[in-house]
């Protein structure tokens, strides 16, 4: 497999009223070409800041802090964390793109969906006006859009929030990239359109080659798209490893209550109608709980073993990471 | 569109006759009436005066001189002037374009500046710069605008010697520099406020923009910053800012009418006041709707601006 994106030890950290707070934990994963990476967590994890800081979107220093690396692989690749923004500015949307978790507020509302889109394309590629607008009505064919020439000249405000994703989406593969970041692209959107956004992320994907971080909390959807998982609560990696093998035994009671909270794809209309959901609120990024971050909400949970840092991320299986300080006797309680 | 005009045409219609029948209440009713300025006349007797109350039909009931004269406002004739007899009309485009040529530089000051000092305040948020024009702000806001201009006046006509203390354009010259140079001092003053406002709604447009999804969108596509600037940023905030000078058009007028005094300008603010002096009846009530139709107009010139830019908004 390709590498396309190496992320390393990435830690956000944002300053308020004098105080500085970490929402990222030194974070690694690696994005592989073709292959989809799916980062699972409830809501305040810290899924958003993780994809913004590799964007390089995050408010600039002394608001907020971003350290490690993120080392983007292929022709002129570069550090996305430690290149000078004037360079980070000309990857961005070029090499690495990204599409967000609100269609409805995230185009222009006083510029043509054609205008926005051209746009995209001509800040990167010295093509000519007309070439560009050729480009654009391709590629809203290309996501679906019926009449695409027509839709061209419309503004957002005219179009659905399934159509307004297709044209976010749009741009974002305008320029083909190597990364495309995928922040919930269908939470706001109702379940049918949510089905066909997914299918055309894959689609696109088989064709391209395109590595994807494809951001979501519900465990359907995962299910359904990514090759690999890594689940983060509280801004930290709590289990990482192959999709289906962590469907299928979860090792951190972490994962398995937010299963639980989901009704999987197969599972739903068999009954199970109710969302079983983990008690408790997500910590305050300001005073995280000693030791392991769920142990609050944990009903494994051990004093003396769960609230006593630190917990080391250990590897069960070759290809995946648990940070757990009770993973084996759990795992050996299930057989 | 056309429902749309046709439906604000009615709604102004019905302000104006309001307005009319206000201002032509309040006029008549305060003391003194239309005839006291013919009572200072020596001479005059009792009878005269009487006769001149006929001749001008001041002595009908007041409703049926309101109709007589709102009539003749809607079909163009909107009475004389008691000072000279010149019809009321002729009266006010005489002193209109000296208004206007100052409303129009002090608009272009105070948009270009107020604009200017809203965007570098908001890009640069809490910066030395944001801090002194919030605290530039609010000193322009509480300085009436006459006892800047006096304070204009003595420093740069007394004092330095640099500018015109008043009036339009020096007897003789006329010439298009002249009219600059007299321009100045004035435009200037009656800008100031009106900066000091601009720049304070610019401001918080602005940031209200920058905190908005579609600017992060311009960010991710890899815009230079100028682009998203101007094209996304800038363009958007601008948008409420066409209704805000549509609604400030009034303390404009109000604005000017100070600022023409104070520099002894030959515009309608003057010709207001001194009508008010001689009990000017027909010119007082015609600058009133004057000026009145010149806000009414002005706020519809806004909304069609702002259906214009704005493709949510249609004009309905
Ligand atoms: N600009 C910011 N300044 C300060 N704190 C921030 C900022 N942006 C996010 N945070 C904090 O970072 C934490 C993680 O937020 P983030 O948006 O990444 O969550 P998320 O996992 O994307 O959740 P959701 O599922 O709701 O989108 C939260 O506690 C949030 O309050
Ligand atoms: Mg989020």
């Amino acid at each position: 497999m390709t590498e396309r994106l190496r992320v390393q030890d990435l830690s956000v950290h944002f300053r308020s009223e004098r105080r500085e707070v970490q929402v990222v934990h030194d974070l690694s994963f690696t994005l592989e070409a073709g292959r989809t990476l799916a980062l699972v967590g409830e809501s305040g994890s810290g899924k958003s800041v993780t994809s913004l800081a590799l964007m390089g979107l995050l408010p600039p220093p002394p608001q907020s802090r971003t350290t490690g690396s993120a080392l983007l692989e292929g022709r002129d690749g570069a550090d996305l964390l430690g290149i000078p923004e004037s360079r980070r500015r000309r990857l961005r949307g070029d090499r690495i793109a990204m599409i967000f978790q609100e269609p409805l507020t995230s185009l222009n509302p006083v510029h043509s969906v054609g205008a926005q889109l051209v746009e995209a394309i001509r800040s990167h590629r010295s093509v000519s006006r007309r070439a560009a607008w050729d480009r654009a009505e391709e590629l809203l064919d290309e996501v679906g859009i019926p009449e695409p020439a027509a839709r061209l000249a419309s503004f957002p405000h005219e179009l659905s929030g399934g159509m307004r994703q297709r044209v976010m989406i749009a741009i974002a593969l305008a320029l083909e990239p190597d990364v495309l970041i995928a922040d919930e692209p269908t939470t706001a959107l109702d379940v049918t359109v949510q089905a066909q956004i997914l299918d055309l992320l894959r689609r696109v994907q088989e064709r391209t080659g395109m590595a994807m971080l494809f951001i979501t909390h519900d465990f359907g959807v995962v299910a359904d798209i990514a090759h690999r998982t890594v689940v983060m609560y509280a801004g930290r990696m709590v289990e990482a490893g192959p999709t289906e093998d962590i469907l299928r035994r979860p090792l951190m009671p972490y994962t398995s209550g937010l299963m639980a909270s989901v009704p999987l794809l197969e599972t739903a209309g068999t009954g199970r109608s109710e969302l079983a959901t983990i008690d408790g609120f997500v910590p305050d990024p300001a005073a995280p709980p000693a030791g392991c971050a769920f142990h609050p909400r944990c009903a494994h949970n051990r004093p003396g073993r769960c609230d006593v840092p630190p917990i080391a991320v250990e590897a069960p299986a070759p290809d995946r990471s648990i940070r757990c300080a009770r993973w084996r006797e759990l795992a050996e309680e299930v057989r | 569109m056309a429902t749309f005009l046709l439906r604000r045409l009615g709604h102004s219609l019905l302000l104006l006759v309001l307005v009319s029948i206000i201002g032509f209440a309040l006029l008549n009713l305060a003391p003194g009436g239309p005839l006291s300025q013919f009572a200072l006349s020596p001479g005059m007797t009792q009878a005269d005066l009487d006769r001149i109350a006929e001749q001008m039909g001041l002595n009908r009931p007041l409703p049926v001189q309101y109709l007589d004269w709102a009539g003749g406002l809607f079909f163009g004739d909107w009475g004389a002037s008691f000072r000279d007899g010149r019809s009321v009309l002729s009266v006010i485009s005489g002193h209109l374009f000296a208004t206007l040529l100052l409303m129009a530089a002090s608009t272009i000051i105070s948009v270009g500046l107020g604009t200017l000092v809203g965007v570098l305040g908001a890009t640069r948020r809490y910066s030395l710069f944001d801090q002194l024009a919030t605290v530039g702000a609010m000193v322009a806001l509480s300085i009436p605008t006459f006892w800047f201009g006096l304070v204009a006046i003595y420093v740069f006509a007394l004092e330095l010697g640099w500018l015109p203390a008043g009036n339009m354009y020096t007897i003789g010259d006329q010439s298009l520099g002249d009219y600059a140079i007299h321009l100045i001092l004035p435009s200037v003053v009656l800008a100031l406020v009106n900066v000091a406002i601009w720049s304070r709604y610019m401001r918080s447009a602005m940031l209200d923009v920058i905190g908005q999804d579609f600017v992060r969108t311009a960010r991710a596509k890899g815009l230079r910053s100028q682009r998203v600037l101007w094209r996304h940023i800038i363009r958007n905030a601008l948008i409420p800012m066409i209704t805000l000078a549509g609604l400030q058009l009034p303390t404009l007028l109000s604005g000017a009418l100070v600022t023409e005094t104070v520099f002894t300008w030959p515009g309608m603010g003057r010709l207001f006041l001194d009508s008010l002096n001689y009990n000017d009846y027909p010119v007082v009530m015609g600058i009133l709707m004057f000026t009145a139709i010149l806000v009414l107009l002005g706020n519809l010139a806004a909304d069609i601006l702002v259906a214009a830019v704005d493709p949510r908004v249609r004009l309905e």
